[in-house]
C-alpha cells in the first residue's frame, strides 16, 4: 500500500534542504543509486508495515465496522444478520432513553467544558501571573486526579457521596446542614450534576496545567507596560492573555469535547451504571448497554455512528465559532 | 495565608484580591487531597469503624484489610496482570512506533501524505468508539480457530489486549515521535553513514538514544494509558484473569452490597499508591511532555 519503487533522490531528509541524508556517501549515478534505492524502498517498508498493520487491524478495519453494523440488526453471536438500511437510525427519534442519554451528554458537555475551562484559566493566570508562594505544590496537587483511573475516582467519588457514610453527607451533618444532605448518587435532578462535578475534578488540573505553560510564554514585556498604563490584572487577563493563547484555546476545545464524552462515558459505567433510571445515562454508554446486554449490536453502532458524528460535527461547529484572526507576540 | 512575603508588593494591587484568590487555590488543593487522603486512612479501618461519623480516625491500624484486598479479593493477582499487560504494550507500541516514525521522519516515499494523514485522523479515533467492534472481530477468529484452540485464543489473553493497547495508541506515538525526529538535525546520521553505518544501525545506535526524551514522554503517557484503562480490559478479558481496575470494579460492587468497605479501600489504596509515586518522581517531565505536545484525547 505505501511504495513499490520510491521515486528519485530516495533518502531526503524531511526537514532540511541538504539532500544527502542517511545513506548518502558514495556516488549518485547509476546501477548503485538504484540499488541503494531499492534498499532504501525495502528499508521502509520493514519499517512502516508493523505498524499499519496493528493500525489497520485494530483500528481503520474497527471503525469502518462501526459504520457498516449499523446497517444491519444482529445479536451478535447468531450467524443471523439482517440488513436493514437506516432503520436503526429511524428507531433511535423515537426511542426516550437514547434521547435522554444524548441530553444528558449535551449537558454534561456544556456543563463540564464552561466549569473546566473557565476554572482553569482563571487558574492558570493566577499561578502565572501572581507568583503564589508554593505554586508547585498547587501544580502537583490540583494535577493528581488526572493520573488516577477513572476506576478510582468513580469509587473515590462513591465514597465522598455515600448517602450513610459519605464524607459529604458526613460533613454536612458536622455543619449542622442536615438539610443540604443528599442521596447524590441516587437522587435523578441531582445525579447527573454529581457526575459533572467528578468530571471537572478529574479534568480541572490538567487544562491548568496546559494553559499555563502557553501563559508562560507570553513576554513578560507586555505585562509590564500595560501595567504602566494602569492596566487592571483582570483587565490584562481579557485584554492580553486571553487573545495570545486562542489559538491554544481553540486546539484544547476540540480535544476536550472528544474526551469529556468518553470520560462521561467511562465514569458513568463505574459510578452510576446510567441509573437511576436511566437519569445519568450518556451517549456511549447506551451504547454500550444495547451491544452487549441487549444484545442488539447492529443498534448499538447506529449509536456510535451518532456518536461519531456528533463530536465531529461539535467540533467543527467549536472551530469556526472561535475562529480569530491570530495574534502574534 | 502569607502573602506579606510575595516578591514584589506592589501599592496599586488589592491585597483582598490576593486573599482571595489564594483561598480558593487552598480550597481546590484541598478539594483534591482530602479524599484521597480519607480513602488511605479509610483503609486502614475495622468494619464497624466505618459507621458514624466519616471524621473519625481509625483506632489503630488494620493492615488485615490489605490481606483480604491482596489475598482473598486476588487483587494481588490482578496486579501481575496489570504489569505484564502494560509492559508487554509498551514493548509493542514502541517496537513498531520508533521504526514507523523514523522513516516517516526521514525518507521520502510514495504515499508517505497519507500514512499520515491516516495516522492523524487515527489520533481523533477514540477507542471507546470501536471496542465493540475489536470484541467481536477477536470472538470471530477464535471461533475461526476453534479446531486449533478449543478454548479460544484471542479472547482472555493477555497478550492480546497488550496488543491492541499498542494499536490504539500508534497514532499518538508516531505523531510525537516523528516531530520529534523531525527536529533532530540529519548531521549527525550524515556522519555515521559516512562511516559506514547501515540505516538500520543510524535508527538504533544514533537517532534512538538522541530520541531520548521524547521516547520517555510516549513511555509515561502510553503507560499511564495502558495501566488506567478500564473499558478496553473488562471487554477483552471477561474470564477470571483480569486487571486491576477490573478488579478493583469487582470488588468495589461486591463490597458495597455488602456494606464492607475495608477491603474496597485498601484495593483502591493498591491500585492509587503505585501510580501516585511514580508521578511524584516524573511529574517534571509529563508536564513538560504534555507541554510539548503530548495532548491526549
Amino acid at each position: 500500500m505505501t511504495t513499490s519503487a520510491a521515486p528519485p533522490p530516495s533518502p531526503t531528509n524531511g526537514a532540511s534542504k541538504s539532500d544527502a541524508a542517511p545513506s548518502a556517501g558514495s556516488s549518485r549515478r547509476g546501477a548503485p543509486a538504484r540499488a541503494r534505492r531499492r534498499a532504501d524502498t525495502r528499508f521502509v517498508l520493514v519499517c512502516l508495515l508493523p505498524a499499519l498493520a496493528l493500525f489497520a487491524v485494530f483500528m481503520i478495519v474497527p471503525t469502518m465496522n462501526v459504520f457498516r453494523m449499523s446497517l444491519y440488526t444482529w445479536s451478535g453471536f447468531s450467524p443471523d444478520m439482517r440488513f436493514v438500511g437506516l432503520d436503526n437510525f429511524r428507531h433511535l427519534l423515537d426511542d426516550k432513553q437514547f434521547v435522554r442519554a444524548f441530553q444528558n451528554t449535551v449537558a454534561l458537555l456544556v456543563v463540564v467544558t464552561v466549569v473546566t475551562m473557565g476554572m482553569g484559566l482563571f487558574l492558570a493566570a493566577i499561578m502565572t501571573r501572581q507568583r503564589l508562594r508554593g505554586r508547585n505544590l498547587y501544580r502537583f496537587v490540583l494535577y493528581i486526579p488526572n493520573v488516577l483511573s477513572v476506576v478510582v475516582i468513580a469509587a473515590i467519588f462513591s465514597a465522598v457521596y455515600d448517602q450513610e457514610n459519605g464524607l459529604l453527607n458526613g460533613t454536612l451533618r458536622l455543619l449542622s446542614l442536615d438539610g443540604l444532605q443528599q442521596v447524590w448518587l441516587g437522587n435523578q435532578k441531582v445525579v447527573l450534576y454529581s457526575v459533572a462535578i467528578a468530571m471537572v475534578w478529574q479534568s480541572l488540573g490538567y487544562y491548568m496545567v496546559l494553559y499555563m505553560s502557553s501563559m508562560a510564554s507570553i513576554p513578560e514585556e507586555l505585562y509590564e507596560a500595560s501595567a504602566l498604563d494602569g492596566a487592571s490584572p483582570a483587565r490584562q487577563f481579557f485584554a492580553l492573555t486571553l487573545p495570545l493563547i486562542w489559538e491554544n484555546l481553540r486546539t484544547t476545545l476540540t480535544f476536550f469535547i472528544m474526551s469529556a464524552v468518553n470520560l462521561s462515558f467511562v465514569l458513568v459505567r463505574a459510578m452510576t451504571g446510567g441509573g437511576p433510571d436511566g437519569s445519568s445515562e450518556v451517549l456511549l454508554s447506551y451504547m454500550y448497554k444495547q451491544a452487549y446486554t441487549n444484545s442488539s449490536y447492529g443498534y448499538g453502532m447506529a449509536i456510535g455512528v451518532v456518536i461519531f458524528a456528533f463530536s465531529f460535527l461539535v467540533s467543527l461547529l467549536v472551530s469556526r465559532a472561535t475562529r480569530r484572526e491570530p495574534l502574534q507576540f | 495565608m502569607t502573602t506579606i512575603n510575595s516578591p514584589r508588593p506592589r501599592a496599586d494591587r488589592p491585597r483582598t484580591g490576593r486573599v482571595l484568590t489564594h483561598v480558593l487555590v487552598v480550597a481546590l488543593a484541598l478539594a483534591i487531597t482530602v479524599p484521597v487522603a480519607w480513602v488511605l486512612l479509610a483503609s486502614l479501618k475495622r468494619k464497624s469503624e466505618f459507621f458514624g461519623s466519616p471524621w473519625t480516625l481509625p483506632k489503630g491500624p488494620h493492615f488485615q484489610n490489605y490481606v483480604d484486598a491482596f489475598v482473598t479479593a486476588h487483587m494481588g493477582q490482578y496486579f501481575l496482570t496489570s504489569v505484564f499487560v502494560t509492559a508487554l504494550g509498551l514493548v509493542f507500541v514502541l517496537a513498531v512506533s520508533v521504526p514507523a516514525a523514523y522513516v516517516i521522519a526521514r525518507y521520502e516515499f510514495r504515499g508517505r501524505r497519507l500514512v499520515e494523514l491516516a495516522l492523524m485522523a487515527g489520533l481523533f479515533v477514540n477507542v471507546n468508539y470501536i471496542v465493540v467492534p475489536i470484541f467481536l472481530m477477536l470472538v470471530d477468529w477464535d471461533r475461526s480457530l476453534i479446531d486449533v484452540f478449543p478454548g479460544g485464543f484471542f479472547i482472555d489473553n493477555p497478550a492480546v489486549l497488550s496488543l491492541v493497547y499498542a494499536a490504539t495508541s500508534i497514532p499518538f506515538t508516531i505523531y510525537l515521535l516523528t516531530a520529534y525526529f523531525r527536529s533532530i538535525p540529519v548531521e549527525y546520521e550524515e556522519a555515521a553513514a559516512l562511516d559506514g553505518a547501515s540505516r538500520f544501525r543510524i535508527m538504533t545506535t544514533v537517532m534512538l538514544p538522541m530520541a531520548r526524551p521524547a521516547v520517555t514522554t510516549v513511555i509515561l503517557f502510553n503507560f499511564l494509558a495502558y495501566w488506567n484503562d478500564f473499558i478496553i480490559a473488562l471487554t477483552l478479558l471477561p474470564g477470571e484473569g483480569k486487571t486491576l481496575q477490573v478488579g478493583l470494579l469487582n470488588l468495589f460492587t461486591a463490597q458495597k452490597a455488602a456494606a464492607d468497605y475495608g477491603r474496597l479501600y485498601a484495593g483502591m489504596v493498591i491500585v492509587i499508591v503505585p501510580v501516585l509515586l511514580l508521578y511524584a518522581v516524573i511529574q517534571r517531565r509529563l508536564i513538560e511532555g504534555m507541554a510539548s505536545g503530548g495532548v491526549k484525547g
